[in-house]
């Protein structure tokens, strides 16, 4: 079934699929309609789920990991500041690992106030442990979720599916919604090993000496290593069902590249149109998009790029005091290899300064016009 | 032939709580797991936030409890309740009762947000706080729980606790919820009562259990059973009812209202305080009492 959706509508439709069974969240611009529709669909009895309607974020993710922990499907969703204050909680459903999954709206920090996009929110949550997935598109949004419950749920670890604000928060498109049997038959039902019950009493989560503690998180370590191939994995058979294929980035004509963008989001889609306007007028562009950050997919960033004549990390956010956080982490993945390729790093588009083909032409100019990077960050667009 | 005296044991002999726990000798908080546990019985779940309890129970990998614990967040005793109950359900267990077990800090102060929620939404959960008047587990720091006049030690002798403890049960009472009492483990006869009462009924319940504390008092662990009657006996901490936040019932009025000096001078932490300070404690009990004896009024 074919329809037009927002791109939060996508996370509600997500949900429904994916038959969460409790969800509990509070109301965030840009995030709002999300839990609008859902709480539609509860009370339509489209999704059987008991909805939570908490009074802040902080009990919304506390209401999930407790209901994921007796064994219920969850799923939230939220934005910026309401992200920062569940950190805490974050930690507590990674560590304690609930397979938790959310929606993040990409919305700068405050202050000042600021509802449009960029990706310090969701970004300076990326070592509590959580799987984070970006999205470019509607289709991606409602794909991504029903995978990330069967990713999650298959390694016990919480997923963050993320879109921009404005940009695709609120942007319609069309979007084939996948049959419910099917996803039925992709996605079943959560059956953890271990859950809280009283047929069987366990403390969960209680004081832990150094003579355990350590072990609890090196397990965790171990099962996110395992995520990469399991993404591949089910999404692979994904796209054996409805067509569509996931997986951890995509790269568009970076076969024969001089230069490749590595993108994520919404900019991560325009920046295709950049590599097609740049190929018209000769330079040979590709574009890398990053839809998994968390684990972070070093395999594939590897073999993407040792093709390249030159690397321009395009960042939507900056770890003050350091550089963009794709950028870090690019730069991380190529270290030690063996080959000599200029890494450029830009930052653009924060605060939901709109990031357009021109942007992409402007970088490529920039980064083609040097042997190698003279600065960390090259800013793009920001008034001097 | 002499006959025997016996005397008739109203309590379950079935424990849920064993004898391996943690707990600080005349800690009344344990007490009032063991007899709260007697009256819910092993269909129980606990959420227990950062406090006392969530050592008592034990390290990794042992629990001193016949029942599961969620050892929740600080702050999120009550939407952790919430989510653990809606949980659950959502998995075919309408039976389990999903009960909250918070310090006085974790209840009063960091958790309020979360239980005024969960309490404002009626969701279907027994919110129990074990009310040692400070935080205990951290060593003794002030709460809102904390009575006027009290040493702590962020309240040094020369700076001692100069505002009220705060009314927790009136601000449950604005909540409209169905049923919450104040308790005692010095009275177990009629703390196992309420929470039996409190299992019965739907919606969010409130359990206030005054938990005297030897190590954060200064009292002798052998005193926290008579200090828990001697509260009731001088009106400090009254034992009643409230349901739907207006119908009023005092379940024990003294035949005569002692003075609160004897209270006060058995526990070490009052013992900085001046003839002046204890006369203004007594006045403070005084009103509070009229207006408590005015709420339990028939009407």
């Amino acid at each position: 079934m074919k329809k037009v959706i927002m791109g939060n509508h996508a996370l509600s439709w997500g949900a429904q699929l994916g038959r969460a069974q409790v969800i509990a969240a509070y109301p965030i611009t840009p995030q709002t309609q999300v839990v609008e529709l859902l709480s539609e669909m509860c009370a339509n009895k489209t999704l059987d789920a008991k909805f939570i309607k908490v009074e802040s974020e902080h009990s919304a993710m506390a209401a999930c990991i407790a209901a994921s922990i007796a064994g219920a499907r969850t799923f939230t969703a939220t934005s910026a500041q309401g992200l920062a204050l569940m950190h805490e909680l974050l930690h507590w459903a990674s560590g304690g690992r609930n397979p938790v999954v959310m929606g993040n709206i990409n919305r700068a920090m405050a202050p000042g106030w600021s509802i449009w996009t960029d990706q310090n929110d969701s970004l300076s949550q990326r070592d509590t442990g959580w799987i984070q997935f970006y999205c470019s598109s509607n289709q991606e949004v409602v794909d991504t979720v029903i995978q990330a419950f069967r990713v999650s749920e298959a390694v016990m670890i919480p997923s963050m599916v993320i879109l921009d604000a404005f940009a695709l928060s609120h942007t319609y498109e069309v979007v084939d919604i996948p049959d419910q049997e099917k996803v039925d038959a992709f996605l079943p039902r959560f059956n953890p090993p271990i859950r809280l019950t009283p047929s069987a009493p366990h403390a969960f989560g209680g004081l832990t000496s150094p003579e355990h503690y350590f072990e609890l998180r090196y397990k965790l370590q171990k099962d996110m290593e395992k995520v990469p191939d399991l993404v591949e994995k089910t999404g692979r058979e994904y796209e054996k069902i409805f067509g569509r294929y996931l997986g951890q980035v995509e790269d568009y004509r970076c076969e024969d590249a001089e230069l490749i963008f590595v993108t994520s989001g919404t900019a991560g889609y325009t920046a295709r149109v950049g590599v097609d306007q740049l190929r018209q007028e000769g330079v040979k562009a590709g574009n890398l998009r990053i839809k998994m950050f968390r684990p972070f997919p070093f395999a594939k960033v590897r073999e993407v790029l040792t093709k390249a004549g030159k690397v321009a990390v395009v960042d939507r956010n900056i770890s003050y005091g350091h550089h963009g956080m794709f950028y870090q982490e690019v730069k991380s993945a190529l270290y030690g290899q063996d080959h000599s390729l200029p890494i450029f790093g830009y930052i653009t588009g924060l605060g939901g300064r709109d990031i357009t083909p021109e942007t992409y032409k402007e970088i490529a100019q920039l980064t083609l016009a040097k042997d190698k990077p003279e600065e960390d960050i090259t800013w793009i667009g920001v008034k001097r | 032939m002499k006959k025997e005296k016996t005397m008739k044991l109203s309590l379950p002999t079935e424990e849920l709580m064993g004898s391996g726990h943690l707990a600080c000798q005349g800690c009344a908080a344990t007490l009032a797991m063991r007899y709260v546990l007697k009256a819910l019985g092993q269909k129980t779940a606990l959420c227990i936030p950062a406090c006392c309890w969530s050592v008592i129970d034990g390290p990794f990998p042992h629990s001193s409890l016949g029942v599961p614990i969620f050892h929740c967040a600080f702050e999120t005793a009550a939407s952790s309740a919430s989510g653990l109950k809606a949980g659950l359900e959502m998995v075919g267990d309408t039976e389990t009762t999903v009960v909250a077990w918070a310090g006085d800090g974790g209840t009063y102060d960091i958790g309020i947000q979360a239980l005024s929620g969960a309490a404002e939404r009626n969701d279907d959960i027994i919110y129990i706080c074990y009310d040692n008047e400070a935080y205990m587990n951290t060593g003794i720091q002030r709460s809102s729980a904390t009575p006027y006049g009290a040493w702590t030690t962020t309240t040094p002798v020369k700076h001692f606790k100069n505002r009220p403890k705060k009314d927790i049960d009136a601000i449950m009472a604005a909540h409209r919820i169905p049923y919450q009492a104040t308790a005692n483990t010095s009275y177990p006869e009629d703390l196992f009562k309420k929470t039996k009462k409190a299992k019965e009924i739907k919606g969010t319940r409130f359990l206030h259990i005054y938990a005297p504390c030897p190590t954060g008092w200064k009292s002798r662990p052998e005193d926290s059973i008579k200090l828990g009657r001697m509260v009731v006996q001088n009106c400090i901490f009254p034992l009643y009812e409230v349901e739907n936040g207006e119908k009023y019932t005092l379940n024990i009025k003294p035949r005569e209202k002692k003075p609160v000096n004897d209270y006060l001078r058995l526990q070490g932490r009052f013992r900085h305080l001046k003839e002046e300070h204890l006369q203004f404690i007594q006045g403070e009990v005084d009103h509070n009492w009229e207006r408590l004896l005015k709420l339990c009024e028939t009407k």
